[in-house]
């Protein structure tokens, strides 16, 4: 029978692929009927087969290596998997409750490992963890799970997990993987937005009845409605079939987009812009029509290894994408690292308050060894293409003014060292912390541009966690009070004749470009595939709409009467 | 059906080691055995239920052996009991 779950559509496609499920350390399996315990019980004894070779390789590689007596733990572990009280008593339970092999072998190891833990002699206590190791090998082996290397996936697949770490997103290699659906999460978690950025659909948030999936398992998924089907039958094929060719065709609709400029039906040019946080992504932006990188999350060169990259190696990749996007902007965004991105190998301490702590910027101040080679990697490579740096997280303006005189100081190294710096290097800030905001008139003097952040902006302006479930109602892009401080920064800027650009989610939101436009932002930095869609619509605006929009949004009262006035006016 | 019981002589209890011993031969007889421990009863063809007994040095240990070849079943692991392993 199909089996239907429900999540968060966190980037918007179709797919279909077999799932392959990714290692989560607690796992608890959900209790399932079978139609055919016979096949059940089977499929359990070859799970138990599998379990003891790979038993007995681990077992002959120790030998080797250790000798035979520090091998006999596994001759132990080889004896647990004969056990009749343990063996003949999950094939019983599957066969007499038709419950899934899973539960059954939880169950029962479970009341094991609980008996063995209460045991007072150490010893006794130590062989639980024999049975966990054991059963844990049977429970992967069920699951087909395996410690998967994401880069090194082949096979066209649907990644199924609790979680996918920003570093895990990134390995993702994309010529396999067709999308992805996790346990956990939301909207705007990093894994989501990365998705969106990838341009793969993800579901996200299914909760713990994704556990049921097994590996290998025919996945459609319909990521626009976050829902999944597992081992569709025909009729259910065939309907995704049908909504693939009009998801496909609204694509190819979209693509005559691609080599225009953005401009509204009363000719306004606004510039549109890709946010990149790998090196594949720049081709995946110029496929897109993208006119420039607003923003390039430089951390992801950072994550996912076990040291720091070099000044050369980051130099290699800032000039790849100068170079690639060929004169247009690039927005480099200096190491944002800290908040929800760790980087184990610089063992930062721990904070009780992660978002409000030591992140971004002011980590860069402290380590100033990791924010000068980043620096000097961008201005040598700043002769290759169009390059604008930025600094993130400023609250205060000597975070600004200290950024700059290191920028400046590694500069003057360089052209005295003989290397060549291009002499027209914007450095700008981002916007988001809200003290930024309302000063930015104080800011607008010593920058050449502002880049709003919707996402950290929010949520410090409301004081939420946009990944804390209980309040991530009140991340409102469109709530007055943060068009509000969009105005303030817009208009500080204008002022001293600098430009202002979007880098958050906002950016790439139908609902909200209106309002950003009507604000006066020059331009608006998404994720590739938000980028037609959003040239679709401000062609079909203008000026004098969006500015009247705008300006009656401010005075409301909260995001719902912002939200259903702009769609009243679409 | 036979009963008998037996004191453990090895000093470090019944583990792992002498565990496996007894569950080996258990194993070799078609006959139900059960071992009883401080009133809790076990089948004795499973080390994982053996270990739970939590047998100590000292300990009188009942075997009740059911079936074929039980007579013979009751001596070899009766020996395996008092036996001291190293």
């Amino acid at each position: 029978m199909t089996q239907q779950l429900k999540g968060i559509g966190a980037s918007p496609g179709l797919a279909i692929a077999k799932a392959i499920i990714l290692k989560s350390e607690a796992y608890f399996p959900a209790k399932s009927q079978v139609e055919q315990p016979e096949l059940e019980v089977q499929r359990f004894r070859n799970a138990v087969r599998e379990a003891r070779e790979e038993i007995g390789q681990i077992r002959a590689a120790a030998e080797e290596k250790l000798g035979a007596e520090k091998a006999e733990i596994f001759e132990g572990h080889l004896f647990i998997l004969e056990d009749p009280d343990l063996i003949d008593v999950i094939e019983d339970k599957i066969g007499s409750e038709a419950v899934n092999a899973e539960y059954a072998l939880h169950e029962v190891s479970q009341s094991f490992i609980e008996t063995l833990n209460q045991m007072e002699d150490e010893l006794l206590r130590e062989r639980a963890a024999d049975v966990r190791d054991v059963c844990g090998r049977v429970m992967n082996r069920l699951r087909g799970v395996e410690n998967v290397d994401l880069s090194q996936l082949t096979d066209e697949c649907i990644i199924i997990a609790e979680d996918l770490t920003p570093s895990d997103t990134a390995q993702l290699n994309l010529d396999a993987v067709r999308g992805f659906v996790t346990e956990i999460g939301s909207r705007t978690s990093h894994s989501a937005i990365m998705a969106r950025s990838l341009d793969i659909p993800a579901i996200v948030g299914v909760g713990p009845d994704i556990r049921s999936i097994q590996a290998g398992a025919t996945i459609v998924m319909d990521a626009s409605e976050g829902v999944i089907f597992v081992d569709p039958n025909p009729e259910e094929l065939a309907s995704f079939g049908e909504k693939k060719a009009k998801y496909d065709q609204r694509k190819a609709e979209l693509a005559q987009w691609v080599n225009r400029p953005t401009v509204s039906s009363d000719g306004h040019r606004i510039e549109l812009a890709a946010n990149i946080g790998k090196l594949e992504d720049v081709q995946k932006a110029l496929d897109y029509g993208a006119e420039g990188i607003g923003l390039f999350r430089t951390e992801f060169l950072y994550m996912g290894r076990s040291e720091l990259p070099s000044e050369e190696e980051q130099f290699n990749s800032y000039k790849y994408v100068l170079e690639k996007m060929a004169g247009k902007p690039v927005v480099i965004r200096t190491l944002d690292i800290g908040g929800d991105k760790e980087l184990p190998y610089m063992e930062l301490p721990k904070e009780i308050n992660p978002f409000l702590g030591q992140r971004a910027l002011r980590l860069c101040l402290e380590r100033q060894d990791v924010f000068r080679a980043q620096l000097r990697a961008l201005l040598r490579a700043s002769r290759y293409g169009n390059l604008k740096i930025m600094f993130p997280m400023i609250a205060v303006l000597d975070e600004l003014l200290e950024a700059k005189r290191i920028l400046e100081e590694e500069k003057q190294k360089l052209v005295a060292s003989g290397v060549e710096v291009s002499s027209s290097i914007e450095v700008g800030m981002m916007i988001e912390v809200p003290s930024a905001a309302i000063s930015a008139d104080i800011f607008a003097k010593e920058v050449d541009f502002f880049s709003i952040g919707t996402n950290d902006l929010i949520q410090y302006t409301m004081a939420a966690d946009r990944m804390n479930e209980t309040v991530s109602y009140l991340y409102q892009p469109c709530h007055p009070s943060i068009l509000r401080l969009i105005r303030n920064v817009i208009d500080a800027a204008r002022q001293e004749g600098k430009w202002v650009g979007i880098c958050g989610e906002m950016a790439g939101d139908l609902t909200a470009i209106p309002l950003l436009l009507g604000l006066g932002v020059h331009e608006l930095s998404m994720s590739a595939g938000s980028i037609l869609p959003a040239r679709e619509l401000i062609g079909k605006l203008s000026r004098t709409e969006w500015e009247t929009l705008s300006k009656q949004a401010l005075s409301m009262r909260g995001q719902t009467e912002v939200l259903s006035f702009v769609q009243e006016h679409q | 059906m036979i009963t008998k019981t037996f004191t453990v002589l090895n000093p470090a209890g019944f583990h792992v080691r002498p565990i496996k011993a007894f569950v080996q031969a258990a194993s070799q007889f078609p006959c139900k055995i059960n071992v009883i421990n401080k009133g809790k009863k076990v089948n004795g063809k499973s080390s994982l239920s053996m270990l739970t007994l939590g047998i100590a040095a000292q300990d009188e240990v009942t075997l009740e052996i059911d079936g074929e070849q039980e007579e013979e079943a009751m001596k070899v692991l009766g020996e395996l009991l008092v036996k001291i392993h190293e």
